[in-house]
C-alpha cells in the first residue's frame, strides 16, 4: 500500500476527533459577565395576581431559581416537563418564573396546559427585567444564593444532565 | 392514521434499502447475475416509498393535523397553503425526509438513465446510494422522526420560522438538496470504480455528466440562498461567511474541481487517483454540512434545534461513510493506476493548478469555519472568524484561478509552447487593464483591487471572445451560422460557465467598491439623497398580512424630478413566533439596485430607515444563473448521449431534471 494514500484518511480522523470534542462543548455557553455579581433588582407584579408584587429582595436569605420562559418559546416547552419534577420533589428550592415578553392571558393558559413548577412567575412583557438579566434567547435560567448574587447560569433549556451534573450539585453546596 | 402509514412506509424502506445494499455488493462481488438484477426494481420501490412517505407529511402539513409534533412545530391554522407545503422541509426531521427523498430521486435517475456501465457496476453504485439512504433513514427514525404524534394535539401551531415565509426560502433548500445529495451520485460512481478496481476515461464518461448536473443544483441552491438573504435579512449584504453558508460552499468548491479533473481523466486518462478523492471528498464535504447545520457544535443564524443525540448519530455516520471510503481509497486507488503523463506545460498541468487552488479555497473555507470549534476543543477560549479572514484569504486564491481561465482554455491538450501561449495573449491583457480603467473612470473612482476586478473579468470575455474565434475558425469554410452550430455543447457550456464567472467578478467589483449606504431617520414627508436618487417619504401606515401585522412605508424614489418607483418596505410582527421581521423593498435594474430597509422605531413616531443603492448587483446572480446554463449545456452534450440515443429509452437531454 502506497503510504502517501492514507493522508486523506489520517487527516479526516484527525478532524473527527475535533468534531467529537466539540460536540461536547456549547459554542452558545458564553461565560456571563453577570455572574459572581449581585442579582440586579427589580419588582414587579405576578402572572396568576396582577394586584401583588414581587421584589428581588424578598428572595434575599433563601437560594432561588430564576426561570425566563414565555408561552411562544418552543424550547421551553423542553425543558417544562423537567422542571414541574424538580419543583415537586422534596428539598427543591423555589423556582421563579420570569414570563418574558408574553402575554398575561397565554401565559397562564400555557401554565395550566403543561403544569407549573414556579412558586410564582413575575410578568416582564416588555422584556425589561430580562434586559438587566443579560436575557438574549429563552429559555435561560440562574442560579441565585442567599446573599443575591448570581452563580450560575443555563442558556437555552434546563436538559436532565444540566440538572443531574451542575444545578442540583451546585444547590446542595450552596445550601451546605 | 396518514402520519402512522407514512412512519410504517420509512420503516419499509429502511429494510429495503439495507437489503438492496447488501445484497446487490454481495452479488456484484460473487458475480450473482440474479442479485445484481435487483437493483434496478429495488431503487423504484425505495424511491416510490419515500415519495409516498413525504406525501404523508405533506398531506398532514395541508389538513392542518396538528396531532403530529412536527406539524404543530412548524404550522399554524392561519398559515397559507402553499408555505404549509414548503413547512414540510421548514424543519429538521422534514428536511431530513427531503434528503432521503432527493437521494432516491437521484439514485431513479441513474438506475434510469445509466444503461452503459456494466450491471455489477451499476450494482454497487446503486447499492452504496441504497446504503447512505439507509444511514439517514435510521438516523430519522431513531433521532428525528417526523411523524411522532403529540397527545393531546395542539389546538394550533406554533407557525413556521417568519424567515422561511418566502418564496425564495420555499425553493433554496431543495435546490440546494438536489446538489448536495446529487455529490452521492459521484461517490457512488468513485466508490464502485474502487470496488471493482477499474477506472478509466469511459468511467469518466459516466459519471461527468450526473457530477455537473449535480454542481448546477448546487450553484442554483446557494445562488438563490444569497439571493433570498439580500432581501430577507434587511441587511443588505449577499454574502455573510455564515458556517452554514460555508457548508454549502465547501463542496461547491471541490465539486468545481472535480469538474475540471474529471475533465481532464475523460480527454487524458489523467489524475485518476484524484478524480476519485475529488468525488469522495465533495460528497464528505455535504455530509460534513449536514453534520455541522444539524449537530449545534457551531453557532449560526441557520442553527437547527439542537440535540447531542442526533450530533453523535451523524458524527458516527460520517467516521463510517467517509472513513471506510478514504481506507478504501488508500487500499485499492494504487490499483486503478495514475495514468497518463503530460507535459510541465500543458492544459493539464494548468488544470492541476486550479485543482490546487480550488482546494486550498476549500481548506481555507473549512478553516476558518471550524477554527472556533478547534480552539475551543484546545481550551483556548472562544473567538469567532469573521468575514475579514475570508476576504483576506479568498481574494488572493481566486484572483489566479480566475486569470487561469483564460491561460487554460487556449493552452493544448498534452503540451503546449509558454511563448505561443504568450503570444497568443500578447493583446488580450493590456486590452483588458484598458477595458478595466475606462470602466473605473467613467464610475468616477479608481481603486487598486477594483481595477484587478474589473480586468480579470474583461480578461475572460476577451480570451472566450479568442477562444469561440478558434473554434470558428478550425470549422473550415462553411457559413458562419453552420460553423456556430457545429461548436459543441461541451465547449458552449464551458464558456457560458466561464462567462458566467466574469459576470460575476464584475459585479463583485462594482458592488465592493461603488455602493452607497445611509441610516436615515424618517417619517412621513421627509427626504434623504444617495447616488443622486431621492428618497421621500409618502407615508407609514399598518398593514396585516394573512398571519402577520406589519408597519409599511411608502417611500418614493425619484431622480432629477422624475419618479422613478414607489418602494414598501415593511416591519412585520408575525403573530404567533412574535418576531420582528425586517421586508427589504429593492429596485432593480441590471445597472443598480435601490434598496430601503426599516430599522427601529424611535420615540417621536419616526423610523431609521436604511436606503443602499448597489451598482450592478444583480450581475453576482446573473453569473450564478450562467454558470448554471453553462453546466446544462455541457452535461447534455452529444458524446453523453451517444449510446442513450440508440436504446431510445433517454429523453433528449440525458440529464435528469
Amino acid at each position: 500500500m502506497n503510504r502517501r494514500l492514507l493522508w486523506p484518511l489520517a487527516i479526516f480522523v484527525a478532524l473527527l476527533a475535533f468534531l467529537a470534542v466539540g460536540l461536547k462543548l456549547d459554542p452558545r455557553e458564553v461565560p456571563s459577565p453577570l455572574i459572581g455579581k449581585p442579582a440586579p433588582a427589580f419588582s414587579a407584579t405576578l402572572l396568576a395576581e396582577p394586584q401583588r408584587r414581587l421584589q428581588r429582595d424578598d428572595m434575599r436569605g433563601q437560594v432561588w431559581m430564576l426561570n425566563v420562559w414565555a408561552s411562544w418559546c418552543g424550547a421551553c416547552r423542553e425543558e417544562h416537563q423537567l422542571l414541574v419534577e424538580y419543583s415537586r420533589q422534596a428539598g427543591s428550592v423555589p423556582v421563579i418564573g420570569l414570563n418574558y415578553k408574553d402575554q398575561r392571558p397565554e401565559g397562564l393558559a400555557w401554565l395550566s396546559r403543561l403544569g407549573n413548577p414556579y412558586r410564582d412567575s413575575v410578568f416582564d412583557p416588555d422584556g425589561r427585567i430580562g434586559l438587566d438579566y443579560g436575557v438574549y434567547g429563552v429559555p435561560e435560567t440562574f442560579i441565585i444564593d442567599r446573599l443575591g448574587v448570581i452563580r450560575y447560569k443555563q442558556i437555552g433549556p434546563v436538559t436532565p444532565e444540566a440538572l443531574r451534573d451542575k444545578i442540583i450539585p451546585l444547590l446542595r453546596e450552596l445550601h451546605g | 392514521m396518514i402520519p402512522e402509514f407514512g412512519h410504517f412506509l420509512l420503516i419499509l424502506a429502511l429494510g429495503v434499502a439495507l437489503t438492496q445494499g447488501g445484497l446487490c455488493l454481495l452479488g456484484a462481488h460473487r458475480r450473482r447475475g440474479e442479485w445484481m438484477a435487483l437493483a434496478r426494481p429495488m431503487t423504484v420501490l425505495r424511491f416510490v416509498l419515500t415519495a409516498t412517505a413525504f406525501g404523508c407529511l405533506v398531506a398532514s402539513f395541508v389538513r392542518h393535523d396538528f396531532s403530529v409534533l412536527y406539524v404543530a412545530s412548524n404550522s399554524n391554522s392561519a398559515l397559507p397553503l402553499h408555505y404549509r407545503i414548503a413547512g414540510t422541509w421548514g424543519g429538521h426531521e422534514g428536511s431530513l425526509l427531503l434528503w432521503v427523498l432527493m437521494l432516491d430521486i437521484w439514485s431513479l435517475a441513474v438506475a434510469r438513465f445509466s444503461r452503459t456501465p456494466p450491471p455489477d457496476f451499476i450494482a454497487r453504485v446503486l447499492a452504496v446510494m441504497a446504503l447512505v439512504g439507509a444511514g439517514f433513514l435510521l438516523f430519522m427514525l431513531l433521532t428525528s422522526n417526523p411523524f411522532e404524534r403529540l397527545l393531546p394535539a395542539a389546538p394550533d401551531g406554533r407557525d413556521l420560522n417568519p424567515l422561511l415565509q418566502d418564496p425564495g426560502m420555499v425553493t433554496h433548500p431543495p435546490m440546494l438538496y438536489m446538489g448536495y445529495v446529487g455529490f452521492s451520485v459521484a461517490y457512488a460512481f468513485a466508490v464502485a470504480a474502487l470496488l471493482g478496481g477499474n477506472l478509466d476515461a469511459t468511467w469518466a464518461r459516466w459519471v461527468r455528466p450526473w457530477t455537473t448536473a449535480a454542481w448546477v443544483f448546487l450553484t442554483f441552491g446557494i445562488g438563490l440562498g444569497s439571493w433570498w438573504a439580500y432581501n430577507e435579512l434587511g441587511w443588505g449584504g449577499w454574502w455573510f461567511w455564515d458556517p452554514v453558508e460555508n457548508a454549502s460552499f465547501m463542496p461547491w468548491l471541490v465539486g468545481t474541481a472535480l469538474i475540471h479533473s474529471l475533465a481532464v481523466t475523460e480527454k487524458r486518462g489523467a489524475f485518476k487517483g484524484w478524480t476519485v478523492l475529488l468525488a469522495i471528498v465533495a460528497f464528505s464535504l455535504s455530509l460534513l454540512g449536514t453534520f455541522l447545520v444539524r449537530s449545534g457544535v457551531l453557532s449560526s443564524v441557520h442553527a437547527f434545534a439542537t440535540d447531542p443525540r442526533r450530533g453523535l448519530f451523524i458524527l458516527g455516520f460520517l467516521a463510517l461513510v467517509i472513513g471506510a471510503s478514504l481506507m478504501l481509497y488508500a487500499v485499492r486507488a494504487a490499483r486503478v493506476g495514475l495514468g497518463q503523463r503530460f507535459a510541465l506545460f500543458s492544459r493539464e498541468s494548468l488544470l492541476l493548478v486550479n485543482n490546487m487552488l480550488l482546494a486550498a479555497a476549500c481548506g481555507a473555507v473549512l478553516l476558518g469555519t471550524l477554527y472556533p470549534l478547534f480552539l475551543d476543543a484546545l481550551g483556548l477560549g472562544k473567538i469567532s472568524v469573521g468575514p475579514p479572514y475570508f476576504d483576506n484569504v479568498f481574494a488572493p486564491l481566486m484572483a489566479p484561478l480566475l486569470l487561469l481561465i483564460g491561460v487554460g482554455t487556449l493552452t493544448k491538450w498534452k503540451g503546449d509552447q509558454l511563448g505561443t501561449v504568450i503570444a497568443r495573449l500578447r493583446w488580450a491583457a493590456p486590452a483588458a487593464i484598458a477595458a478595466a480603467v475606462a470602466t473605473g473612470l467613467a464610475a468616477g473612482r479608481l481603486g487598486m483591487a477594483t481595477t484587478g476586478g474589473l480586468a480579470l473579468a474583461y480578461w475572460i470575455l476577451i480570451t472566450a471572445g479568442m477562444d469561440l474565434a478558434g473554434q470558428l475558425r478550425a470549422r473550415g469554410r462553411a457559413s458562419w451560422s453552420e460553423r456556430l452550430s457545429r461548436v459543441s455543447r461541451a465547449w458552449a457550456g464551458m464558456a457560458l460557465a466561464h462567462l458566467g464567472v466574469a459576470a460575476f467578478a464584475f459585479g463583485v467589483a462594482m458592488v465592493k467598491t461603488y455602493e452607497t449606504e445611509r441610516d436615515v431617520k424618517m417619517g412621513p414627508n421627509d427626504t434623504t439623497e444617495i447616488a443622486g436618487y431621492e428618497f421621500r417619504m409618502l407615508k407609514l401606515a399598518p398593514v396585516s398580512g394573512p398571519n402577520y401585522q406589519a408597519m409599511q412605508a411608502e417611500i418614493e424614489v425619484s431622480r432629477a424630478g422624475r419618479v422613478l418607483a414607489t418602494l414598501r418596505p415593511e416591519k412585520r410582527v408575525y403573530r404567533v413566533q412574535t418576531n420582528p421581521m425586517t421586508e427589504a423593498a429593492v429596485d432593480s435594474n441590471p445597472l443598480r439596485d435601490l434598496y430601503v430597509s426599516m430599522g427601529e422605531q424611535l420615540d417621536d413616531g419616526a423610523w431609521v430607515v436604511r436606503v443602499q443603492y448597489k451598482p450592478f448587483i444583480v450581475w453576482i446572480w446573473g453569473g450564478c444563473l450562467l454558470m448554471m446554463a453553462g453546466g446544462a449545456l455541457a452535461a447534455s452534450d452529444r458524446r453523453y448521449r451517444s449510446r442513450a440515443t440508440r436504446e431510445a429509452v433517454v429523453p433528449a437531454d440525458g440529464v435528469p431534471a
